[in-house]
């Protein structure tokens, strides 16, 4: 094991994917001569040359499209969006052309690729840089939608989706790439839609992914104090969702409080609450309770924004609700 | 400035200039008499299939959108016979012609059509999206322009595994005035895709005319760009033959992508649905004078490569095919309930929950 940063467990599993299979190859704005945006992509143009990792013109639109037409005809191209906010530009390739051409085709047609990037808010940036995207794509079949919270996850998910033979969402953090963890080296995969227990407790489930793991992490931690223990789920893959794992926590919790970095209408949230509902109906002696952003645009003003970002506080007041403490 | 007008409007024009035929004969342009032969029969199965297709989509029996190519054939079977059989094609969603120039059989075609397992696309594309992959053919796309990228991209795949072949993009004047297009071209350019790329400049972006829609020439996209271009007369398979065989040999050693732009003409209305009110008589009976397939059988009747008796065989011969091909898509099954979840996604266990 080693201790990797985000944005070098990403970097490892795209070269090690990339030692290992010559049609795999990355394309985005600034991954080669700039050394990526973010460095994710550092060191990889000299390793793999220009022919595999390319610069492309700020053109989403095209070179997502590019994306497609190379995923059809033999490659399996990894597309890095500078952030997902960007991606909106080409979403057309990503929903109507990479998440459908195999349906309409009868199944004829391939499309093994990778979208990737930073999504959600990293800060004051404004509400055109803050969004969280998860659940858009999530609701268009023919896609798989990864976003993760930790180095080692991040790592074990991109292999796999790397190799999966469908169009993947992968979902990374500005705010995360510099955050470390233990890694394993070398063959490490994740399958798809496996979500991970990555806190145990008897009081109440915890659902959480990407940044909202640590502010479960950190709610949790608060919550202990005072004797509530809490499961926190990470599911790592948004779809398939790992729903399994999400009802054997609440029947032995009967609590559930979900925190997503969304908004709460037609959220990833909304989804997963409806499932536990109709699933675990019985077993709840609460109503499930989420945390998420309001329904607003990212606010640019610090005050504003700190109202509008989930925190720690309010997990902790849902918590308190579902398990009638106040 | 009281008279502010944005789109004129009531302005009745011709849609389109022909450029001049090509001059050369079959022979000068490497063609055998089989091979002309083939094309006739090609563009002739094209038209009784597409007729024949309205005439079942009249009587109810089948749905959805039907896009008529009727007019245009000489521009798909002119463009495969000058490209490999392996060269990557994808068109937009008149996509019929296509199919059946590229190894979708007529009873394939016509099942796709009534929406039968038995289709090209299992029956889940419909007319806007044959497919046969089989035979390099990636559809057959419904957003207009959308697949403009997607044809480079399969060009870039190409140069990518250094395989020798090239993709070619066909679309229409419409699609020329999307983003895509620009996007496209100009990566294409800047990463020497080997690409072609062909507007079916057919006069009109469902009703409204060239002239009313793009701001100039469409083969002046091209030049913002520095690609090659070119313009060929599409109602003359012979032109579209040559253009492309010059174009495609060029591409294929330079990997630098072409546009061309095809001047041709669509007989029928934009769909089924589509009265043609923004289009004149004279206008519809000039080009009906170009017509590409009477075209052909007066050259073949004139250099003496087929007779009228071989020609109404072959046409006979067609008409069968076409209507054993209605007969076939009538007979087949709907697809099963279960193909509803099939196909979305690579493995076979979906849906993931319901």
């Amino acid at each position: 094991m080693a201790e990797l940063q985000f944005r070098e467990a990403i970097r490892e599993a795209l070269s090690e994917e990339m030692r290992r299979d010559e049609t795999v190859f990355i394309m985005g704005e600034e991954v080669a001569e700039y050394d990526g945006a973010y460095k994710v992509t550092q060191g990889m143009l000299a390793e793999f040359g220009p022919k595999r990792v390319i610069d492309t013109p700020i053109s989403e639109l095209g070179f997502a499209g590019i994306g497609v037409g190379a995923a059809m005809n033999g490659l399996r191209p990894v597309v890095e969006f500078m952030t997902f906010n960007f991606a909106l530009v080409g979403i057309d390739q990503i929903l109507n052309n990479a998440a459908k051409i195999r349906y309409m085709s009868g199944g004829q047609v391939p499309m093994p690729m990778v979208f990737r990037g930073p999504n959600a808010s990293a800060g004051q940036l404004g509400a055109t840089h803050s969004v969280s995207f998860e659940n858009l794509y999530a609701h268009y079949p023919g896609l798989k939608v990864i976003c993760t919270s930790e180095p080692a996850d991040a790592k074990g998910l991109l292999k796999s989706a790397i190799r999966d033979d469908n169009p993947v969402i992968f979902l990374e953090s500005e705010q995360m790439y510099g955050l470390k963890g233990e890694v394993p080296e070398g063959e490490h995969l994740i399958p798809i839609g496996k979500g991970k227990v990555k806190r145990e407790g008897k009081d109440v489930t915890l659902v959480a992914h990407g940044k909202m793991y640590h502010v479960a992490v950190k709610a949790a931690a608060e919550l202990a104090k005072n004797g509530v223990e809490c499961e926190i789920i990470d599911p790592r893959t948004i779809k398939p969702f790992d729903l399994p794992l999400v009802l054997e926590s609440v029947r032995k919790t009967n609590r559930c409080v979900i925190v997503d970095e969304a908004h709460p209408f037609a959220g990833t949230s909304a989804e997963v609450g409806f499932l536990i509902q109709r699933e675990a109906f019985d077993h709840l002696d609460a109503p499930v309770l989420r945390v998420t952003l309001p329904d607003t645009p990212a606010p640019f003003s610090r005050p504003l924004f700190d109202l509008w970002y989930p925190s720690a506080k309010q997990v902790i007041d849902a918590v308190n609700a579902v398990t009638y403490r106040n | 400035m009281s008279n502010t007008v944005f789109t004129p409007t009531g302005v009745i024009y011709k849609s389109t200039d022909l450029p001049k035929a090509t001059t050369q004969d079959h022979k000068k342009l490497g063609l055998s008499e089989e091979q002309v032969i083939h094309l006739f029969k090609e563009m002739y199965l094209q038209r009784r299939f597409e007729e024949r297709a309205a005439q079942q989509y009249q009587k109810g029996k089948f749905g959805g959108f039907l896009h008529l190519y009727i007019g245009q054939e000489a521009v798909s079977s002119g463009v495969n016979m000058a490209l490999q059989p392996n060269d990557d094609i994808i068109s937009a969603y008149r996509s019929h012609g296509w199919g059946l120039v590229r190894g979708v059989s007529p009873r394939a075609a016509m099942a796709e059509l009534f929406g039968k397992a038995t289709g090209c696309s299992k029956g889940k594309g419909g007319s806007m999206h044959f497919f046969n992959a089989e035979g390099h053919f990636w559809g057959g796309h419904g957003i207009v322009g959308a697949h403009i990228p997607v044809g480079a991209g399969m060009a870039f795949a190409n140069k990518y595994l250094n395989n020798g072949r090239i993709a070619a993009a066909f679309f229409g004047d419409g699609a020329v005035d999307q983003g895509a297009l620009h996007e496209a071209f100009n990566l294409a350019q800047l990463w020497s895709l080997p690409t072609l790329f062909v507007v079916e400049n057919n006069g009109y972006s469902m009703g409204t005319a060239v002239n009313r829609h793009t701001a100039t020439d469409i083969y002046k996209r091209a030049l913002a760009y520095d690609m090659d271009h070119a313009i060929v007369n599409g109602m003359d398979v012979f032109s579209v033959y040559e253009k492309v065989t010059e174009i495609a040999r060029k591409i294929r050693e330079t990997n630098k992508p072409c546009f061309l732009e095809v001047r041709t003409y669509r007989y029928r209305g934009h769909s089924m649905s589509d009265p043609g009110n923004y289009r004149t008589k004279e206008e519809m009976d000039e080009f009906r004078e170009t017509d590409p397939i009477e075209r052909l059988k007066s050259y073949m009747l004139k250099k003496k490569v087929a007779t009228e008796a071989q020609i109404a065989t072959w046409s006979e011969e067609i008409e069968a095919q076409v209507l054993d091909a209605v007969e076939f898509a009538e007979q087949s099954p709907f697809p099963d309930p279960a193909a509803l979840y099939q196909d979305v996604y690579a493995e076979n266990d979906y849906p993931f929950h319901i």
